[in-house]
């Protein structure tokens, strides 16, 4: 076997072992709290999750049942900074099929929802955030678009009320953590 | 005289890639008496803000939900994303006190309240429980008994089960027994629930892409002449992204998808142009041929 440089073995070392000085036992209480993610400390690590998830079977690291275990073991920076949490389709498939109703999908959705509440959100989203504020849909469609709806007989689409919509952002505070998206 | 009618919720995706699913939808709902009342003042469902903000996605579909029940009108969507999560959040809102009062708080604030008294229906709910299968099979004169299809319902018209219970998920046979009304043999394929991976085709490309290809061999395999679906999202992934998966791993599918009021239609004997058939992606013409013989 040939001999692991200094860096690499730095590296080895960093993704293997666990510091206890980065654990924050709170954190489960933390994300239980949060809506769909109350059973987060009943999972007892089947991997049923992770068997069955689609995901999983074409991604070499996202595993839901490891997110449980981290969440549980209180690895938050590693949870709110690591890209892979954004790899959940919401297929529900593990929430139909975990014996212990932990409902996984919604509490990768707790964890995508408080990383964005500490200012990172993936590109799309910041842009289909913007099109809903611009235009109450998710896409921006565009006049060309409208003007081919009507020449095969559909009606216009309704018209969102913008107004509201932007009252609704600032009043749930949605407004104020999209200030701290950095982009 | 239409005798059922429908709140439309149209949803984004419709509107912003797919008109064929409108196009076809609506024809054929209303050779089937089915009235579509147009939704006022509608905005996105709210799905799209799930992943970024909880309480954002629950206020943008009260919202929705609320002028639901001022119509006093049962709501119709066509997309898997809007009927999951306008669903869900209806359920949510008459069962849990605290999301009620949560979400109401905000909605007040522009004059609304919602109760979580609306009904929410996807197409293939609303004809096959409302319409009934007697009444599409009775306009369905035209048989199309020379075509092999497969199904794919899509994710949120079934899952999570708890806030649906239409049908079993892992065995879905809505869409199934709606295909086999219009005559046409709906063939059984390897991993027929799972899903298409569109959701997160805004972060990563490749694993959707990778699903859809590996379920596109699936159908394949099975000799079907086309793949029917029920979701925009589904439909993007299965057509219109079918010529880049050929491309990008050198393989040649060449399989049609309908959208199911497509075939519906087509057995209804309504002429494949009024259906937006020319509008898909991979070349139907084969199968509307076979469906005119
Ligand atoms: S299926 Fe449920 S109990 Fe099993 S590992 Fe996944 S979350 Fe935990
Ligand atoms: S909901 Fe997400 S985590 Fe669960 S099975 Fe589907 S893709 Fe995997």
């Amino acid at each position: 076997m040939s001999k692991l440089t200094k860096a690499e073995e730095e590296a080895q070392k960093n993704e293997t072992v666990l510091r206890t000085t980065e654990l924050d036992p709170k954190f489960k209480y933390e994300i239980s709290k949060l809506p769909g993610a109350e059973k987060v400390n009943v999972c007892f690590q089947c991997g049923t999750c992770t068997a069955d998830c689609p995901i999983a079977r074409f991604d070499d690291f996202y595993r839901p049942r490891k997110l449980i275990r981290m969440t549980q073991l209180g690895l938050k920076e590693r949870l709110l900074s690591d890209d892979v949490i954004w790899l959940c389709s919401t297929c529900f498939t593990c929430i139909d099929h975990c014996p212990q109703d932990v409902g996984i999908a919604s509490i990768v959705r707790a964890l995508r929802n408080l990383t964005v509440a500490h200012g990172h959100m993936p590109a799309g989203y910041v842009a289909q955030v913007s099109n809903i504020l611009k235009t109450g849909y998710a896409y921006i469609i565009s006049d060309m678009r409208l003007k081919k709806r009507q020449q095969k007989g559909l009606p216009p689409p309704p018209k969102a009320n913008l107004k509201n919509i932007a009252k609704l952002f600032d009043i749930t505070g949605f407004s104020k953590a999209l200030e701290k998206v950095e982009t | 005289m239409a005798d059922l009618k429908y709140l439309f919720f149209l949803g984004c995706a419709i509107p912003y890639r797919l008109p064929s699913y409108e196009v076809s939808s609506r024809k054929v709902l209303q050779k089937l008496g089915v009235e579509l009342v147009e939704m006022p003042e509608f905005n996105c469902c709210g799905f799209p803000l799930d992943p970024v903000n909880h309480d954002m996605m629950l206020t943008l579909a009260a919202r929705n939900l609320y002028l639901a029940e001022q119509q006093n009108l049962e709501v119709m969507t066509l997309c898997n994303g809007c009927f999951g999560i306008l669903n869900h959040v209806n359920k949510e809102l008459k069962a849990d006190k605290n999301v009620r009062e949560k979400v109401n708080d905000y909605l007040r604030e522009i004059g609304m309240e919602a109760k979580g008294t609306a009904v929410v229906k996807h197409l293939i709910h609303v004809l096959a429980n409302d319409v009934g299968f007697e009444k599409i099979k009775a306009a369905a004169t035209n048989q199309l008994d020379k075509l092999r299809v497969v199904q794919h319902s899509g994710c949120h018209v079934n899952r999570p089960k708890e806030y649906i219970g239409l049908e079993d998920p892992e065995n879905p046979t809505i869409l199934k027994k709606l295909i086999e009304a219009t005559g046409a043999k709906c063939l059984n394929y390897l991993d027929e629930p799972e899903c298409c991976g569109a959701p997160i085709l805004g972060v990563n490309e490749q694993i959707p892409l990778q699903l859809t290809r590996e379920k596109l061999g699936h159908v394949k395999a099975v000799g079907a002449q086309a793949m029917i679906t029920v979701c925009p999202y589904c439909h993007i992934m299965y057509d219109l992204n079918q010529p880049r998966i050929e491309r990008a791993f050198n393989e040649k599918y060449g399989i049609p998808v309908l959208h199911y009021p497509q075939l519906l239609g087509m057995s209804m004997g309504i002429p494949p142009e009024e259906l937006a058939l020319g509008d898909l992606r991979v070349n139907a013409a084969e199968v509307a041929s076979i469906c005119s013989q």
